[in-house]
């Protein structure tokens, strides 16, 4: 159970208190309600181009990190194509520290032209580290616009190309700024050995001041359904095949989520779920193999990969997977095999709970999708799953017309 | 009202008092070494049992890890499957690792299911079956992995630079190659197994909520197998300081070029070890430093790029490491050795040396959070034959090490010829 107490300023900005006496650190998590989703298609990449110029210096304060390490903190930050957050651990004497550099920035940035051009040096890099110099790195870059036709998610959060990055301006920086880094459109949560007066207070002192901005109403395209199987094949430098099989699935308020999520780990998660026994162990056909879900707010991909042993033809190897396909979809899982899984999930979310940093961040995505206390109901809510269940989604969306499939194949 | 003073920073404290978690040192009955944090709230429980059994231990490259690997694929009495099916069913996690002195295996689990996965564990380090056909599976599909990694310029660099640092045949050094998996043979892990993983080559550190209850749940499993006697401490292999090389893995269409530069250093035993730390820290140790500063948040070379010391038991070394775009490799290196030469030409100016202090103080009060942590803590320099007295006088000399010792520092350890440099990508 994580306790917790919840007050808005009147600039809108909301702040979740959780007390956890056992620390000496105080996390704070400071999320804003925008991600690669928002993005125009013509400029991509650009969410999270802004995070990294989020410490690039702030109106009063010229480096973030700066100040921040000098009173024996840490931070980073992250974004997804639904939102970009950032997280500070300090000793929780110095954590009035935070406040004042989070709100400094939220007030407003430096704006420099040195950062803007040193950080798009440094998000292109990243782009060949992570997406191009890598072996299968470009995976994603291909299988999203192959999935979704309408729907943002067709771009990874780096971006489509490098150019986008490229070519951002210092007013397209000063435009996105003012259009989503407002107190209205973000949630601290902050977490620690800590009092909620104390933190109205500091909240008051440093995020009061800074005005609402215009209300950001999300308008993005519905993906249609598919109706056709989708197909992709590319050539790679790479030393073995690969296929990725991506399936539509509901988004995470979906009272379908958790069953869906159960679904990929009985295919999937640990050495005895269906898909690693039989695919790796007892067929030996893949050298490794994966079902997982996007977790993404709006509807999202059901994945299943796996790297093919060598002289194991893409035709055998694809109609193993349907097979385990087809046996989930006409057999229903057996009552330890759901135990298993639910298991699982009520472990990893105990251990889960044992860092500071963990339930800001958890308390404030579930704010967002809704309210914070919904991190409270979360096991219970995959304790509720039936093994009917998980058959009814395998059938709902584990079909070829519902699939978008890519053959990564090595060109030597 | 008063006006707020944005540009003023508030009032800070620098951390004066780093709380340890108690550890308890004890023994099963049968003598097994037995060490445990109880703390936190959760009904969690965090139970590793560590050997003397990494690479430093085996004769070929490959066997300390394989063994390490395949020990969880089936025992006389349950298959691979059985194993992992029992261990999933309950929720825990059975996690192997090996390292360059030690193999670990760690569970983790919710306390009120202990009792029913201990047995598998137990199964698991005492009977392990070591079959043909799991050893085939597994050798098949870690070629398949080791191809993978060979792409990454990355991971060559990483190979490429523990071979040229250590001697050749050393067991830290080891550079493998395809040829020695397709090496391997089962009779080799078998043996290792016999002479590596013995109970009396084991001691166990449990973390969480560790009451009386898992304590004599733990007695119960593993305090009344028969134990020999505790090995001899096995001889110790030196490391000397190498002249600094060069090597060049060229990759065609590399993007990037992934740069290694390091050399042999002293481990936690020696008295320099604290100092190094520090200077360590200012290079290139936290987000702050030198490197980043200067090589990313200056030129933009790079998404990150690091330095650390590793501690091994018998050696430790120094490493920077970075990815880079290929066409500025070269002048990620001028600026990688200009920022060397300036730890052994010019005292840090106090006001970075205070904020490195005073972060470094802060990281260590995070790595105090918590049993798991403090469990950590405590291994980290329990291998050494070390305490908690360690972490005290590393606070002390963070607190009073001046520019000047860390001046003398430098000149000793950060000679440009004592240094070898790794390239693998494209110059």
């Amino acid at each position: 159970m994580i306790n917790f107490e919840k007050f808005t300023l009147e600039n809108g900005l909301t702040v979740i208190v959780h007390k956890d006496e056992s620390t000496p650190i105080v996390a704070f998590n400071l999320l804003y309600d925008v991600g690669a989703r928002d993005e125009d298609e013509s400029q991509t990449g650009f969410a999270h181009l802004f995070e990294h110029l989020m410490f690039g210096g702030s109106v009063n304060i010229p480096n973030f990190d700066e100040p921040l390490q000098k009173v024996g903190g840490t931070n980073n930050a992250f974004t997804s194509n639904d939102i970009t957050n950032y997280y500070i651990t300090l000793p929780k004497e110095n954590l009035e520290t935070a406040f004042w550099l989070d709100s400094d920035r939220m007030l407003s940035l430096a704006f420099t032209n040195k950062s803007l051009e040193v950080q798009r040096s440094v998000v292109i890099e990243e782009f060949k580290q992570n997406y191009l110099n890598q072996p299968y790195g470009d995976v994603w870059l291909l299988l999203r616009p192959l999935a979704y036709k309408n729907h943002p998610y067709k771009w990874a959060t780096i971006g489509k190309e490098i150019s986008h990055i490229e070519n951002a301006t210092m007013d397209d920086v000063k435009a996105f700024f003012h259009k989503h880094y407002t107190p209205n459109n973000a949630i601290l949560a902050v977490a620690g050995d800590i009092e909620t007066e104390e933190i109205k207070t500091l909240s008051e002192k440093w995020f009061k001041s800074i005005p609402s901005g215009k209300t950001f109403e999300r308008s993005l395209p519905k993906e249609p359904q598919q109706t056709e199987e989708r197909r992709l094949e590319v050539k790679r430098d790479v030393p073995a095949n690969a296929i990725y099989k991506a399936y539509h699935m509901c988004s995470k308020t979906h009272v379908d989520y958790h069953t869906t999520d159960l679904l990929s780990d009985v295919l999937s998660l640990g050495k005895s779920s269906r898909l690693y026994t039989s695919l790796v162990k007892e067929q030996k056909l893949f050298s490794e193999i994966n079902a997982f879900i996007s977790g993404s707010h709006d509807e999202g991909l059901f994945t299943i990969t796996g790297k093919l042993l060598d002289g194991v033809s893409f035709g055998i190897a694809e109609e193993a997977i349907l097979q385990e396909i087809q046996l989930i979809k006409k057999e229903i899982i057996g009552e330890d095999e759901l135990t298993k899984v639910k298991n699982k999930i009520e472990s990893t979310a105990q251990f889960s709970e044992t860092s500071v940093l963990n339930k800001a961040m958890n308390l404030s995505f579930a704010e967002l999708l809704g309210d914070a206390n919904d991190v409270n109901i979360e096991v219970s809510n995959y304790q509720r799953v039936t093994a009917k269940g998980i058959n009814r989604i395998a059938n709902q969306i584990l079909n070829e017309t519902n699939c978008s499939t890519l053959i990564y194949a090595k060109s030597k | 009202m008063i006006m707020l003073d944005r540009k003023k920073a508030p009032e800070f404290k620098q951390v004066d008092n780093i709380h340890f978690l108690d550890v308890v040192k004890t023994t099963l009955d049968n003598g097994i070494e037995f060490n445990y944090i109880n703390g936190g709230s959760q009904d969690i429980v965090k139970i590793d049992f560590i050997f003397d059994a990494g690479n430093l231990y085996q004769k070929n490259p490959l066997i300390a890890s394989s063994t390490n690997q395949l020990i969880k694929e089936g025992t006389e009495n349950y298959t691979a499957l059985e194993i992992s099916e029992g261990i999933d069913l309950y929720g825990a996690f059975f996690e192997v690792e090996n390292s360059y002195d030690t193999a670990t295996l760690t569970l983790y689990t919710l306390t009120k299911h202990l009792t029913n996965v201990l047995p598998f564990v137990k199964e698991v380090i005492l009977r392990p079956s070591f079959s043909e056909t799991e050893f085939e599976i597994y050798k098949n599909n870690a070629i398949e992995r080791f191809k993978i990694n060979l792409e990454k310029v990355s991971f060559i660099a990483r190979k490429n630079f523990m071979s040229a640092i250590f001697e050749e045949n050393h067991p830290y050094g080891s550079n493998v190659e395809i040829v020695d998996y397709e090496n391997l043979q089962i009779t080799d892990i078998k043996n290792f197994y016999k002479e590596n993983y013995n109970l009396n080559n084991c001691r166990i550190l449990a973390s969480g909520k560790v009451d009386k209850t898992v304590v004599s749940i733990l007695n119960t499993a593993f305090g009344e197998e028969k134990v020999s006697p505790k090995q001899p401490n096995k001889e110790s292999i030196t490391s000397k300081l190498k002249e600094g090389s060069f090597h060049y893995t060229k990759k065609e269409n590399a993007l990037q070029s992934a740069i290694r530069i390091g050399r042999i250093f002293p481990n936690k035993l020696h008295k320099d070890y604290y100092g190094l730390q520090i200077l360590n820290t200012v290079l290139g140790g936290y987000f702050g430093s030198r490197l980043m500063a200067n090589i990313r948040e200056d030129k933009g070379y790079t998404y990150g790029i690091g330095s650390g010391i590793m501690s091994l038991k018998n050696a430790g070394y120094f490493f920077i490491s970075t990815e880079v775009g290929s066409d500025v490799t070269k002048d990620a290196l001028t600026e990688i050795y200009k920022e060397i030469e300036i730890l052994r030409t010019e005292e840090i100016p106090t006001e970075e040396l205070d904020l490195v202090k005073n972060y470094l103080l802060g990281q260590l009060l995070k790595s105090c959070d918590g049993p798991f942590s403090m469990g950590a803590m405590f291994e980290n320099v329990h291998e050494y034959g070390l305490d908690y007295s360690f972490y005290n006088n590393y606070i002390k000399t963070i607190k009073e090490i001046t520019p000047k010792a860390l001046l003398a520092l430098g000149v000793k350890y950060f000679d440009k010829s004592d240094l070898t440099e790794i390239v693998a990508g494209k110059i």
